[in-house]
């Protein structure tokens, strides 16, 4: 047998248990190959279970670990890594659990996956230095309508359904006391560099438009003027986010 | 690019109070605090030890269709009650296309 | 004599971040460390911070998990392009991966998987080995593999296959005794004559590391490299064994699962120094007489 060919089965089987094993593996009388075949399709399932509970700590910690166990044992099966660098692994996770019929009634859940992997994703992002915190106080009054920046490249917003952040909060906060009354809408986060990791900030409605008009080169004039038609965006408070996360690395 | 609703002394405004809030919160700004306790990101997700021997995940195929899924989440979601949207309708579990990650130049 | 890697002939440690704060403080002396290469593979973040850090301090060895370098199929170059990148970042005294195969056309399967000893196998092994070494500009070490199974085509023995390799690429060798116990009792093999056939003046590196033992069936067992534990005494025995042949080499405590206090994982670096301690006093009663 080629090596390929014989690497083809090794993989088909390892991600099947009812196939057969390759032929051609040796055991023992004591200990049959497919016995001993068992301890790689182990361990390839169990890496990518256990790569996946790091990744996603929240998401384990509401359905709980032998459900998640379970449950991710069928994404790993069905959606092995493409890369070997497993610290991106499980970006399909969320549109999985959307489609996932044992957690339909956690309709946040998605959501929250979702912010795990944003927080993930901009936790290992490139360096950048960031513009000094008081930088916008020294661009004066009539140039500040025309200003365009360049943000952090670890940086992410989201709009997120369910309130993410609120939930993510609480079931980090370690030993929960008993479940706050969530917001009753979703939640615009910003995430972004911090000395620990990533940091995570909740932004007015409205807030994620218009820093996403902001990175995508509209000037400053112009996306405060596209948020004001959000009900409730917060202009003076979501331009605060933007200077406590450090974002701008540039403006012209 | 004039503005009619947002003039630079409104922008200006806006920048300034959002500086003086800025200020006040520079001082507590929360460094290592929870990531430490949780340790969230910090493992490293490669590495070369082997998987628990011979009989779990990777022998066993859990059906998840029908009747064969038995299990049921018990974590903290128990706990959570998520309120119907405010126009009344169910909330679905559909996540809507996010515009997240913001281009780098 | 020992080639391809620098590291001081002394106790190393895996890097866990987790015992970051703990290393920086513990006042070790030529003590070093080894990174999974995959997880420093992001483009910036804390990780960086960290490696950036503990580098200056202490002397480094990368290792890859992910190249598969048993592969039937190619390597994958970008994977290769982000090792060199990795290597010129940290300049690293020792590269290192693994005689085994994690990548499939279908996907990355996470796990060191066992390679029939066959003459195609050799080719494609050496090949890649070449290439790695061509595209990074340094010989790397390759370890030896634990195994579970073995596969009937195989002709060629363990120690003989890897001895082919660094004769035909110039590689070094990474010595993981675990990997030699584990092995030998799946396959029901005398640990002592593998080692005994051993390439030893090619090993650069060694690696000592737990494992844990399943029950198969009353008496039947197979050792699983969990690298979740203390190195266990029969792999100490081995590891004397082997020092009193080569002399002192750098040596590796790898801990990966339910990683413990750095105290604990010191203990067992503490063990290793010890033992190459008496090492160096053989060396020097044997150049005295």
């Amino acid at each position: 047998m080629s090596l390929e060919t014989l690497q083809n089965d090794f993989t088909l089987a390892l991600l099947d248990p009812e196939r057969d094993i390759p032929s051609g593996l040796v055991g023992s009388e004591q200990i049959t190959a497919k016995r001993r075949f068992a301890v790689y399709r182990n361990n390839v399932v169990s890496s990518l279970v256990e790569a996946l509970k790091t990744a996603f700590p929240v998401v384990a910690k509401i359905v709980g670990e032998e459900f998640f166990e379970a449950m991710a044992g069928i994404y790993v099966r069905n959606y092995p890594p493409s890369s070997p660098i497993m610290m991106l692994y499980g970006e399909s996770f969320p549109d999985f659990l959307s489609g996932f019929g044992p957690v339909a009634e956690l309709a946040y859940l998605p959501d929250v996956a979702r912010f795990e992997q944003i927080r993930r994703e901009v936790y290992h992002a490139a360096d950048a230095e960031a513009l000094p915190p008081d930088f916008l106080a020294r661009v004066p009054e009539e140039k500040l309508a025309n200003l365009v920046f360049t943000f952090h490249p670890a940086s992410a917003v989201a709009t997120f359904e369910y309130p993410a952040l609120s939930l993510w909060e609480w079931n980090m906060a370690g030993d929960n006391g008993p479940a706050p009354d969530f917001p009753r809408q979703g939640e615009d986060v910003l995430f972004y560099r911090e000395a620990a990791g990533t940091g995570a900030r909740r932004l007015s409605p409205g807030g994620s438009l218009f820093l996403t008009e902001l990175a995508q080169g509209n000037s400053f004039g112009a996306a405060a003027e596209t948020a004001t038609a959000v009900s409730e965006f917060d202009l003076s408070d979501t331009i605060a986010a933007l200077l406590e996360a450090r974002l701008v690395v540039a403006i012209t | 690019m004039s503005s009619k609703v947002i003039t630079s002394l409104a922008l200006a405004g806006a920048v300034a109070t959002a500086a003086a809030a800025t200020a006040l919160t520079a001082g507590t700004a929360n460094a290592a605090g929870k990531e430490k306790c949780y340790g969230v990101s910090l493992a490293g997700e490669n590495d070369c030890a082997a998987g628990p021997g011979t009989s779990c995940a990777g022998t066993s195929k859990v059906d998840y269709q029908g009747n064969a899924w038995t299990l049921v989440p018990k974590g903290t979601c128990a706990s959570i009650e998520l309120p119907k949207m405010a126009d009344g309708s169910a909330r679905t579990g559909s996540l809507k296309a996010l515009e997240r990650d913001l281009p780098t130049s | 004599m020992p080639k391809n890697a620098d590291l001081p002939p002394r106790a190393g440690a895996g890097f866990k971040p987790a015992h970051f704060e703990d290393i920086l403080s513990a006042n070790l002396e030529n003590a070093w460390f080894e990174i999974h290469a995959e997880n420093y593979m992001g483009a910036g973040g804390p990780f960086h911070r960290i490696l950036e850090r503990l580098r200056e301090d202490f002397a480094l060895s990368v290792h890859g998990v992910g190249l598969s370098i048993g592969a039937a199929g190619p390597l994958d170059k970008d994977h290769l392009e982000r090792l060199k990148y990795l290597c010129h970042r940290y300049q690293p005294e020792a590269f290192s991966e693994h005689l085994a195969w994690s990548s499939h056309s279908s996907g990355f399967l996470n796990d060191l998987l066992p390679l029939p000893y066959t003459e195609e196998t050799l080719d494609t092994v050496c090949s890649h080995i070449l290439q790695v070494q061509d595209v990074l500009g340094r010989p790397m070490l390759l370890e030896n593999p634990s195994s579970y199974l073995s596969f009937a085509e195989s002709t060629i023995p363990e120690t003989e296959f890897l001895s082919e390799i660094t004769k035909r690429t110039g590689c070094g060798l990474l010595l993981d005794v675990n990997n030699v116990y584990v092995s030998a009792t799946n396959l029901n093999f005398d640990p002592d004559d593998y080692l005994s056939a051993f390439p030893f003046d090619e090993v650069a590196e060694i690696h000592l590391a737990g494992h844990a033992t399943e029950e198969i069936e009353g008496e039947d067992i197979l050792l699983i490299d969990a690298h979740d534990r203390p190195v266990s005494d029969p792999v100490w025995a081995l590891y004397e064994t082997v020092i009193r042949r080569t002399g002192p080499l750098p040596t590796l405590i790898e801990w990966d699962t339910d990683i413990p206090d750095w105290s604990v994982l010191r203990q067992d670096m503490d063990r290793a120094n010890t033992v190459l301690e008496k090492a160096h006093s053989y060396r020097e009663t044997a150049n005295v007489a």
